[in-house]
């Protein structure tokens, strides 16, 4: 490239703080896992229905538990993203497919949507999403996310608003 | 319509000096990139113009030959919007015959060039000559484009850019640039400090965008060019930490900040520093910086016609030989000097006479004086090479991770 005729002098780095040996080795305080597993059928023929454990670890302030497991169903993030999508000003990611098909009689092949392979498959979108969105500081502090998450049963009745950090 | 027309006579305008003078590239109206001599304001624009008569033994009836320099700002979307800030003329032959070749000297003194030349989007400001043959039915016009740089002087205040900002209770930064305005070869030096990570950060880059405002009113354009990226860094920080940022601006096509030139366009500079997260979700903060053209410190033509002196008389002494002097055309380049008008410049112009006379007794006493180019000037301080990446990194002792 160009030769130059600054100095040395000119381009050094700026003076700046030495960080802390707390805040270099403290755990970050962005930590946040949230894992959809353990997908459980319930109930039997027509009136089937699968759900998942949402199990969170956090700690981030916004949540008033730093350790949080509840089971919800399809429907249920359903829900929340509808939510979402009302109050909140982000853009809400999708969710995996209804699977309409599989319900149909005889289409699909195997147990429809209560094949292994299609909850996995969609075990593994409602994983994303749920991370997506919580992850996102513009929906962090939404209470339909807070209930969703570390509520025992969604109250579909709530108050819509934002949470302040505790 | 330009340049060369079938009606018998071809038109070529030769400027005065163009071996010697300096050139510049322009982006034309298509794309291209053209070579044009460098001229800065105040300098006298003269040559020559050739009026060739193709078919020998026809003859070329006309109603005048005359020349003008035209400064002028094209907006594209406007076609007819031509605004000629400069228009200067010359008579150059009054109405008659031309049987043969025929050749007019021209000279447009110290003319004015206020503003830089300027190829963008949406709108173009350009310096040219225009030699045009007046006939009762169509006229035989040629053009010749120019460059025209503005050097401006180093500023008195020059503060440092410093701001924290973020998103409440997610992601805190300060960032710090150490100077609001930087010359077009200058080096961006600043830092990101983190107040509070709450988010997945997992790189960071600064990013210099132009943004050019063509027209006013509600029919103006706005076009934005991210210019540059450049990572400054890769994975997730936590508080406490501080970022480098070095950033030389040499090496990207620049040119100076524009404020509303002749009332028709602005050309604006943003530094734009970006985080993007695990999500891919991007966090962004502009910060307008303002870019000038300083004169360049290095060739300066008087010190280099000493030198090439000095140079020149060694060899002749050592290996007698017959060499063409350029010395000639470098004191006709070192009148032709654009005015300088920094302090430095001032400065280091006091300085050389001092350094080109020990260069002259050296060039005497050892061989070993000219290694390389005939252009290196011990007035010149050591050559900095370009720095890579290792100078970015790597440099303090104190990094965290």
């Amino acid at each position: 490239m160009s030769t130059s005729t600054q100095s040395a002098a000119s381009i050094q780095r700026l003076q700046h703080k030495r960080q802390t040996l707390d805040d270099a080795y403290s755990p970050p305080a962005n930590f946040l896992e949230i894992d959809v597993c353990n997908p459980e059928t319930h109930g039997v023929n027509k009136d089937r229905y699968t759900d998942y454990e949402v199990r969170m670890r956090t700690n981030l302030p916004v949540f008033r538990l730093k350790e949080s497991s509840v089971r919800r169903r399809y429907s249920e993030f359903e829900w929340l993203r509808g939510e979402l999508e009302r109050d909140s000003k982000i853009v809400v990611p999708k969710l995996p497919g209804k699977a309409l098909r599989l319900q149909l009689p005889f289409r699909g092949g195997g147990d429809g949507r209560f094949d292994d392979e299609f909850i996995e498959e969609r075990r593994r979108g409602l994983e994303d999403f749920i991370n997506k969105v919580t992850g996102h500081p513009l929906a962090q502090n939404e209470k339909c996310l807070h209930m969703f998450l570390q509520e025992q049963t969604v109250d579909r009745g709530y108050v819509p608003g934002k949470v302040r950090t505790t | 319509f330009f340049g060369l027309v079938s009606q018998g006579a071809e038109i070529d305008i030769v400027l005065d000096g163009q071996e010697s003078r300096k050139t510049a590239e322009l982006k034309l109206e298509d794309g291209r990139k053209e070579r044009l001599p460098l001229y800065y304001d105040g300098e006298t624009v003269s040559g020559k113009v050739n009026i060739l008569v193709k078919k020998s033994g026809t003859k070329l009836e006309h109603q005048g030959i005359k020349i003008e320099f035209v400064g002028q700002i094209d907006l594209y979307f406007d076609r007819g919007n031509r605004h000629e800030f400069v228009s200067m003329v010359r008579e150059l032959a009054r109405p008659g015959i031309l049987t043969q070749g025929v050749c007019y000297g021209f000279e447009f003194v110290n003319v004015e060039k206020p503003y830089e030349s300027y190829s963008g989007a949406n709108v173009r400001l350009r310096y040219y000559l225009r030699v045009t043959v007046v006939k009762r039915l169509s006229d035989l016009v040629k053009e010749q484009d120019i460059c025209v740089h503005t050097l401006a002087q180093y500023p008195d205040l020059n503060s440092s850019i410093k701001m924290e900002v973020g998103i409440e209770d997610c992601l805190h930064i300060e960032f710090e640039y150490n100077k609001s305005k930087y010359h077009l070869k200058d080096v961006i030096v600043g830092k990101i400090f983190f107040l509070l990570v709450r988010i997945k950060i997992r790189h960071m880059e600064v990013q210099i965008i132009r943004r050019e405002l063509a027209g006013s009113g509600p029919a103006a354009l706005n076009e934005s060019e991210t210019l540059a990226k450049f990572e400054i860094m890769d994975g997730a920080p936590v508080r406490g930490e501080s970022i480098p940022i070095r950033l030389f601006l040499s090496g990207y096509d620049l040119t100076p900040s524009m404020r509303d030139v002749n009332k028709k366009f602005s050309v604006k500079y943003y530094l734009n520093l970006v985080l993007v997260d695990e999500e891919e979700r991007r966090y962004f903060k502009q910060q307008e910086i303002t870019l000038f053209r300083r004169a360049e410190k290095r060739r300066r033509p008087i010190a280099n016609s000493y030198i090439e002196q000095a140079i020149f008389h060694h060899r002749t002494a050592q290996f007698g030989q017959q060499q063409q002097p350029t010395t000639r055309a470098q004191q006709q380049q070192s009148q032709a000097t654009p005015p300088l008008t920094t302090p430095e410049d001032a400065a280091a112009a006091a300085i050389s006479p001092g350094r080109h006379g020990d260069a002259n007794n050296s060039a005497a006493d050892s061989p070993e004086l000219e290694s390389g180019s005939t252009h290196v000037s011990p007035a010149l301080p050591a050559a900095r090479s370009a720095p890579g990446i290792k100078d970015v990194l790597g440099e303090d002792d104190d990094d965290n991770y």
